[in-house]
């Protein structure tokens, strides 16, 4: 595959990794933060750990939207899909994450509902066309990747007069969860977490540049590199990130330069400019209520909003007693620490958010990291 | 994260549509989120859209960058 | 083995009208009109002298030895497919799990649960099929039920099949024999099934050439078994891939197990598919696969005989069993690394992120 796999050669590999050694100074440590998820599938996939020193520390972030999104946000989207004029169309993803009661919309699926897998939004409008006498619900979820396409099936919509087709908006926003975890008292004031640098999004940055992370360069004094997804790619920016740290700069780099320019894409954000507009409040999983940190369906667009046709009200749901994800999630405690890791929180049984959803930062250490905590402790 | 791939274009439609290409993998797609594509450029596919393109010129200077850091790791480096 | 003398067969007014008819519920109701439908489509494709006589069970006479046998049912989405179709995996499937054994295959039965509707054309179809692949390997479906269900109970048809076969005397094949550094081997690429499957799935709309590896291993595994009797273990990794068969092995066995990345065969479609929908091709099915188990020092003794079988030109050693108390599969990557191989935790769904 082209420009995949060069991206993966192990001969390369091994000479960054030596390099990294060669450079990364034996008396400091360095915490580099992955943001995304797809950084952190990336590591675990290809056992990037590995090739590094043992003072470089990859702390896993929040960036994934099945993780983050809150049980109440699940309630309603299982609601809906229980109605029996509803057609809810998801992407694979969300099917098995558990709302409350440890429902899911596989559980509702068996049970009865009509819920249809997609890959695109696209698939969606579609459907509600071969449909008319259903109402057809896309549940929108996912970063600023994912909602340019959203945009597009609500744009669509409109021009083609569809009457029985509407979005569960769940889109969310990558600055404004890395302003949360740097504002945080555990990496602001206290220094528990301590956050060197940050590997930055790859495919939210195609859409949204590289401009929108030059703040946190500034403002916090962080180094962020913006980073593909393939393992050398990471492996690049983790060594970019050191050659910051070690001469004392911090600034926005972009190793990702083949697929992101320092304003994105202008026409996809003029889209979404279009349609969405940020809401005052979100919860997400993990962090808890972050102000303006995700999108809803402007007003004029309402008729193709699910929580304005339906009347959707949102209610917190609780999370497990004794889950860390939320410290998980800001980087203050590894999964290995919380006392439901790989006890009654599995795969099969996720308890909380970063185990439900393989990019999670639980489930990817629980299906490619376990080995060498068991080895330690047979 | 966003599981987005490059792929080659390798045939416009109408209606902003096109097909791609992967390895002998054919699948359509939308080009509503970007313009002026043309058969054989790269662009970076996620959810079946486009998102961006991908700019060969660049991969090679990544690439070669990579190497050279590879390559350099005896050496003894300054900056 | 005997077989029986068959009978004159019963003669029907109307043929069945194959170009436009659907199954009814009658065709499963005992009347005259399953008689017909098993008269003038299974009897007649399947064709054999067990099937002839007509009885609800077939009389066998089995070859001294020890017996293997097995069940599997066949339920799948699309039924026709690139390489196959459910009524050849039917056969080549069951023939798979008793050759596993090192068993020689020798008759099968089968069970059709039909959904009312279900076209006649289609079923024919499959019912040839079926007896294509059963004639190919030489094993007869000696005898046979159908079913009908009410439209709407069924996804078209399901198929049961169950098969037994003799065991060469003194071969000794099973799951829990591998030892450490046993050399672990398949017999070429990985996920074609699968990957064939869902690129007729609409939904997820994309276009292969990829083919079902869908095929009757029990002739690569005789020539196997000739040639390295003192192989451990085989197992055909199907459903969950050969991510799964080998973890089932490893848990069976009391052992762990290390994998090559750049050591296991995969079509460049293949993994394009994988990439492009977010999926692990370790955990793809396969159909037409089989992992070998055997002792280090017969493994290029095993690996040259399964490459000058038909069904084997490329297989590979993938690597090596190995002591562990956590039984983990675990794999070197081609990138460097090492990461595990872990069992799934539930049917991998195509992702976006």
């Amino acid at each position: 595959m082209k420009y995949i796999d060069e991206f993966r050669d192990g001969v390369t590999a091994r000479g960054v990794a030596e390099q990294i050694v060669l450079e990364a100074k034996p008396g400091r440590e360095y915490n580099l933060m992955e943001f995304c998820g797809g950084h952190t599938h990336a590591i675990y996939r290809y056992g990037v750990q590995d090739l590094l020193p043992d003072n470089v520390h990859m702390i896993h972030g929040p960036g994934c939207p099945v993780c983050v999104l809150p049980i109440g946000r699940l309630d309603m989207v299982l609601g809906l899909a229980d109605r029996e004029d509803v057609t809810l169309c998801t992407y694979g993803d969300m099917l098995r994450v558990p709302g409350s009661k440890g429902r899911s919309l596989l559980k509702a699926k068996s049970e009865g509902a009509d819920i249809r897998m997609v890959y695109s939004a696209a698939d969606a409008l579609k459907l509600a066309h071969q449909l008319p006498e259903r109402q057809v619900v896309f549940f929108a979820i996912g970063f600023e990747t994912t909602t340019p396409p959203t945009a597009v099936a609500i744009l669509g919509a409109q021009a083609q007069g569809l009457e029985n087709f509407t979005v569960f908006c769940n889109h969310v926003l990558t600055p404004s969860a890395i302003a949360n975890i740097l504002e945080s008292p555990d990496v602001r004031e206290l220094g528990t977490v301590p956050i060197d640098g940050f590997l930055g999004p790859a495919h939210v940055s195609v859409v949204i540049g590289s401009q929108p992370y030059e703040f946190f360069a500034r403002e916090y004094h962080k180094p962020v590199i913006i980073s593909g997804f393939e393992p050398l790619d990471v492996m690049q920016s983790i060594l970019m990130l050191i050659r910051q740290l070690n001469s004392g700069r911090a600034e926005v780099e972009n190793q990702y330069i083949r697929a992101v320019s320092r304003h994105g894409n202008i026409k996809a954000k003029r889209m979404v400019a279009e349609v969405f507009e940020l809401r005052r409040l979100f919860e997400w999983r993990g962090l808890g209520v972050v102000p303006y940190s995700a999108l809803r369906i402007k007003n004029r667009f309402a008729k193709f909003d699910a929580e304005a046709r339906f009347d959707l009200r949102y209610t917190p749901a609780k999370e497990h007693n004794g889950c860390e994800c939320g410290a998980i999630l800001r980087g203050v405690l590894q999964p290995i620490d919380c006392k439901l890791f790989a006890t009654v929180c599995t795969p099969e049984t996720p308890m909380g958010s970063c185990m439900v959803s393989s990019e999670g930062a639980c489930a990817a250490h629980y299906s490619y990291g376990r080995y060498q905590a068991e080895a330690e402790t047979a | 994260m966003c599981l987005a791939i490059p792929a080659r274009v390798s045939q416009i439609l109408d209606d902003d549509r096109a097909i791609i290409d992967i390895d002998g993998v054919q699948k359509e797609i939308s080009l509503a989120l970007v313009d002026d594509v043309a058969i054989g450029d790269y662009v970076i596919v996620h959810v079946g859209y486009a998102l961006g393109r991908l700019d060969p010129a660049e991969a090679r200077k990544t690439l070669e960058l990579l190497k050279e850091m590879s390559s350099t790791s005896s050496e003894t480096i300054a900056s | 083995m005997s077989a029986p003398q068959a009978r004159t067969k019963r003669k029907f007014g109307t043929p069945l009208n194959f170009k436009r008819g659907v199954i009814e519920l009658s065709h499963g109701s005992g009347g005259r009109a399953m008689a017909q439908l098993i008269d003038e489509l299974f009897a007649k494709s399947l064709d054999n002298p067990w099937l002839a006589q007509g009885n609800d069970q077939a009389c066998l006479q089995l070859p001294a030895g020890r017996v293997a046998m097995t069940t599997d049912s066949y339920v799948i989405s699309p039924l026709f497919f690139p390489g196959g179709d459910i009524g050849s995996l039917a056969i080549h499937g069951t023939i798979n799990d008793i050759a596993m054994s090192g068993a020689r295959p020798l008759h099968l039965a089968s069970g059709f649960i039909i959904e009312a509707g279900f076209p006649l054309g289609d079923l024919r179809q499959i019912v040839e099929s079926m007896a294509a692949a059963a004639r190919a390997a030489d094993v007869a479906v000696v005898t046979g039920d159908t079913k009908v269900v009410e439209r709407g109970k069924a996804d078209g048809v399901f198929i049961n099949t169950t098969g037994i076969g003799v065991i060469p005397e003194g071969l000794h094949l099973s799951g829990d024999l591998a030892q450490p550094g046993d050399s672990i081997l398949i017999n070429g690429t990985i996920g074609d099934h699968g990957v064939a499957v869902m690129s007729k799935r609409t939904e997820l709309d994309f276009d292969v050439s990829v083919v079902s590896d869908s095929a009757a291993l029990h002739d690569l595994v005789r020539v196997m078994v000739s040639a390295t009797p003192q192989m451990r273990c085989l197992r055909d990794p199907t459903r969950g891939g050969v991510a799964t068969t080998l973890n089932e092995i490893a848990r069976q066995s009391g052992v762990g197990m290390m994998i090559e990345e750049a050591a296991i065969p995969i079509q460049a479609e293949v993994a394009a598919v994988c990439e492009l929908l977010g999926l692990d091709p370790l955990y793809v099915a396969n159909e037409g696969k089989l992992i070998a188990i055997c002792p280090p020092h017969y493994a290029s003794n095993l690996l040259d005989a399964m490459m000058s079988h038909p069904l084997g030109g490329k297989s590979a050693v993938i690597g090596e069993v190995v002591a562990d108390p956590h039984h983990f599969v675990r794999m070197q990557t081609a990138f460097g690394g090492s990461r595990i191989v872990d069992w799934l935790s539930s049917e991998q769904l195509p992702r976006i992120c």
